[in-house]
């Protein structure tokens, strides 16, 4: 679960990283007061979960309360990469002496957690990580030993800035690793980390990832909805039946049985000629209503021509498959033909409830795909 | 011979007393394996089909000298039931569980790696070893005939499809590792390829992958690096699958363009790798080879 910039900097406040004097602002007049009550140039950051805000028009500069107020009218309600505005962050405008870049993220190939940090922080710190990636200094968290201050300031050793600096950045290093473990984070990063021409640090932006697997851990998160905004309305829809759905853009709705055989199902509908319309995975073991809402999702999407179900039952089984197709047919109101393949647990039993209703499944699959492209 | 699983392998089953555990208890049973105690705190002295439940691993292991567990039990137990296994001396654990926290996933990996044990999963279909009849995990057994391929697998139903096709051809499978789903997990493929080198029962490699991650980079790079002397053929799905949502600048830093379908093809072919395009293909791609 990705968090928006200010949870991100609430939640690290708490572990005594410092960020620059800011409030939320739902209105325009919230705005304004937030601005009246810094009383100096402010930033106006748009609350949004999408990469390149600031490219985007999404962070704006105002030098007095009328400007933050105009710009605060701009932007809420508005869409920045899709995403509707509804909070805004005012911030207090920070002198930038020097941007630096701190993250710890997993590692998947480490099979543990990665502790980033780089002078050259900012929005090109990819850029930086391919064309100069000397100039990022990372570290292998060992978990049984964990990242404390004294890891930490080993890390920044390397670095080339004053020894108080050196402390500074391990402190906060060691801190964001605190964070990510007791919030079950799969990513925190300060990027810019500011140095201020006075030597103190804030960091201008804050980004966290919580690992959906540990929200049971984090009851905080429990009422929050999750705005994901590259969802597609269909795909909002599947993710409320607590179904695994994306929309592609052909004409055959392609459901299966894990997600590895339904990509294969997608890749091979379509090397065969077909234009798949979805992907739905309907998991491991799934009961009857949950097919029967999988195939009225599929056959409801517009322009689909027919379904394709591909079923290699192990767990799942054949009979329950079929119950589930039968019943998704005729709660549809679009009926599409079918085409079912489906071989495994209680196969036959399964083949006789849809041959009942005038359904041949195959027990091959590029059989069925040849199948469902001529329907 | 096999590999991580065999002849002398004793199993115990955390989370018997559940449904899933009790349902697949009993499939392993009639295949073959040897299941030799269940363990579900609080209702030691019980009894499931036949095999006797503890308390602890420690017990389970006292009283049958049980060397392998498998864990069925819920996201939230499934670190507790792995420490159960893994303090009782346990050396190759399966984690069935899906949903397991990664940070809980990472510290399994850590003490695993220290101790000497093997952690398969999590989110995993188990491994089977069709020539000694040894299932640990959840795969539908009819469909695999023993052979020489090996097959080391991400995907759990696409590892049936893929073996399926294999057994269908006349061909059969030495053991199938199925390492898991999630972004953590315990056994790799670089370190299967590695016990796949010597295992003299497998004579080829099938290795099946799907679009997220760098693992099946990671592996090309081994298999070019090592000059593998077995024949292996990938399959990776997701070819038409939409690009990869990122995590913040982190994961571009930390995995670089790694992730694709197109990266992964890519690399196994820069490794002399055949890729096959279809499932079915793989059959025919061995053809002469083996």
């Amino acid at each position: 679960m990705k968090l928006f910039e200010c949870e991100a900097k609430r939640i690290l406040k708490q572990f005594g990283i410092a960020f620059p004097d800011g409030e939320l602002a739902h209105t325009v007049e919230e705005a304004g007061a937030v601005a009246g009550r810094i009383g100096k140039p402010v930033v106006v950051k748009a609350q949004v979960l999408v990469s390149g805000r600031g490219k985007a028009g999404g962070v704006l500069f105002a030098d007095n309360v009328a400007e933050a107020k105009n710009i605060a009218a701009k932007l809420i309600g508005s869409k920045i990469k899709d995403a509707m505005v509804h909070t805004l962050l005012v911030e207090e405008k920070i002198d930038i002496a020097q941007q630096m870049y701190t993250s710890i993220a997993i590692d998947r190939q480490r099979q543990t957690y990665v502790v980033l940090a780089s002078l050259s922080g900012g929005v090109n710190i990819e850029e930086v990580a391919k064309t100069s990636p000397e100039k990022i200094v990372r570290h292998i968290v060992d978990f049984e030993k964990g990242f404390d201050e004294a890891e930490a300031k080993k890390l920044v050793r390397s670095l080339d800035i004053p020894a108080a600096d050196r402390d500074m950045l391990s402190s906060i290093l060691s801190t964001l690793y605190k964070a990510i473990i007791s919030y079950d984070a799969e990513l925190v990063e300060l990027n810019p980390l500011v140095k201020l021409p006075s030597g103190a640090y804030v960091a201008a932006d804050a980004r966290m990832i919580i690992d959906d697997n540990a929200l049971f851990r984090h009851v905080e998160f429990k009422d929050r909805v999750e705005d994901r905004i590259d969802d597609t309305p269909r795909e909002a829809e599947a993710r409320k039946l607590g179904l695994a759905y994306v929309d592609l853009n052909g004409d055959i709705g392609i459901i299966g049985n894990g997600a590895g055989l339904t990509m294969a199902t997608v890749d091979v509908v379509n090397i065969m000629g077909g234009k798949p319309t979805n992907f739905l995975d309907i998991g491991g073991g799934a009961k009857v209503d949950v097919i029967r809402d999988a195939v009225t999702l599929v056959m409801s999407k517009p322009g689909v021509k027919a379904v394709l179900v591909n079923i290699l039952g192990g767990i799942t089984r054949c009979d329950i498959v079929a119950q589930g197709v039968i019943a998704g047919m005729n709660a549809s109101s679009e009926k599409k033909p079918v085409a079912v393949r489906m071989v495994g647990t209680n196969e036959e039993e399964g083949n006789r409830m849809l041959r009942e209703v005038g359904i041949t499944a195959y027990a091959n699959m590029e059989e069925a795909i040849a199948r469902v492209i001529t329907l | 011979m096999s590999i991580i699983v065999g002849d002398n392998t004793k199993v115990i089953v955390h989370g018997i007393t559940g449904n899933e555990g009790m349902f697949h208890t009993q499939a392993m049973l009639r295949y073959g394996t040897k299941i030799v105690a269940g363990v579900t705190p609080g209702k030691g002295g019980q009894n499931v089909n036949g095999v006797p439940v503890y308390n602890s691993a420690a017990d389970a292991v006292a009283q049958h000298g049980a060397n392998t567990s498998i864990i069925f039990v819920p996201a939230r137990f499934a670190r507790d039931a792995a420490l159960d296994a893994m303090n009782a001396g346990i050396k190759v654990l399966v984690i069935i569980t899906e949903h397991v926290p990664q940070k809980d996933t990472i510290e399994l990996v850590a003490i695993a790696n220290r101790t000497g044990c093997v952690i398969i999963g999590p989110n995993c279909p188990g491994i089977m070893n069709p020539s000694t009849k040894t299932h640990i995990g959840i795969m539908p057994t009819h469909i695999f005939h023993p052979g020489n391929i090996g097959i080391i697998s991400r995907s759990g139903t696409l590892t049936y499809e893929i073996s399926h096709d294999i057994t269908q051809s006349g061909m059969g499978q030495s053991t199938c590792v199925g390492i898991g789903g999630d972004p953590i997990i315990g056994l790799n493929y670089v370190r299967v390829l590695e016990l796949f080198k010597n295992d003299t029962e497998t004579g080829a490699v099938v290795l099946i992958g799907e679009i997220g991650g760098n693992a099946e980079e990671m592996a090309a790079q081994y298999i070019k690096d090592t000059h593998y002397p077995k024949p292996v053929i990938a399959y990776i799905a997701g070819r038409q699958a939409p690009s990869e949502k990122q995590m913040g600048h982190a994961g571009a830093i930390i995995m670089g363009d790694s992730g694709s379908a197109t990266s992964k093809i890519k690399a196994f072919e820069k490794a002399g790798i055949p890729v096959a395009e279809k499932p079915s293909d793989i059959p025919r791609l061995f053809k002469g080879k083996i």
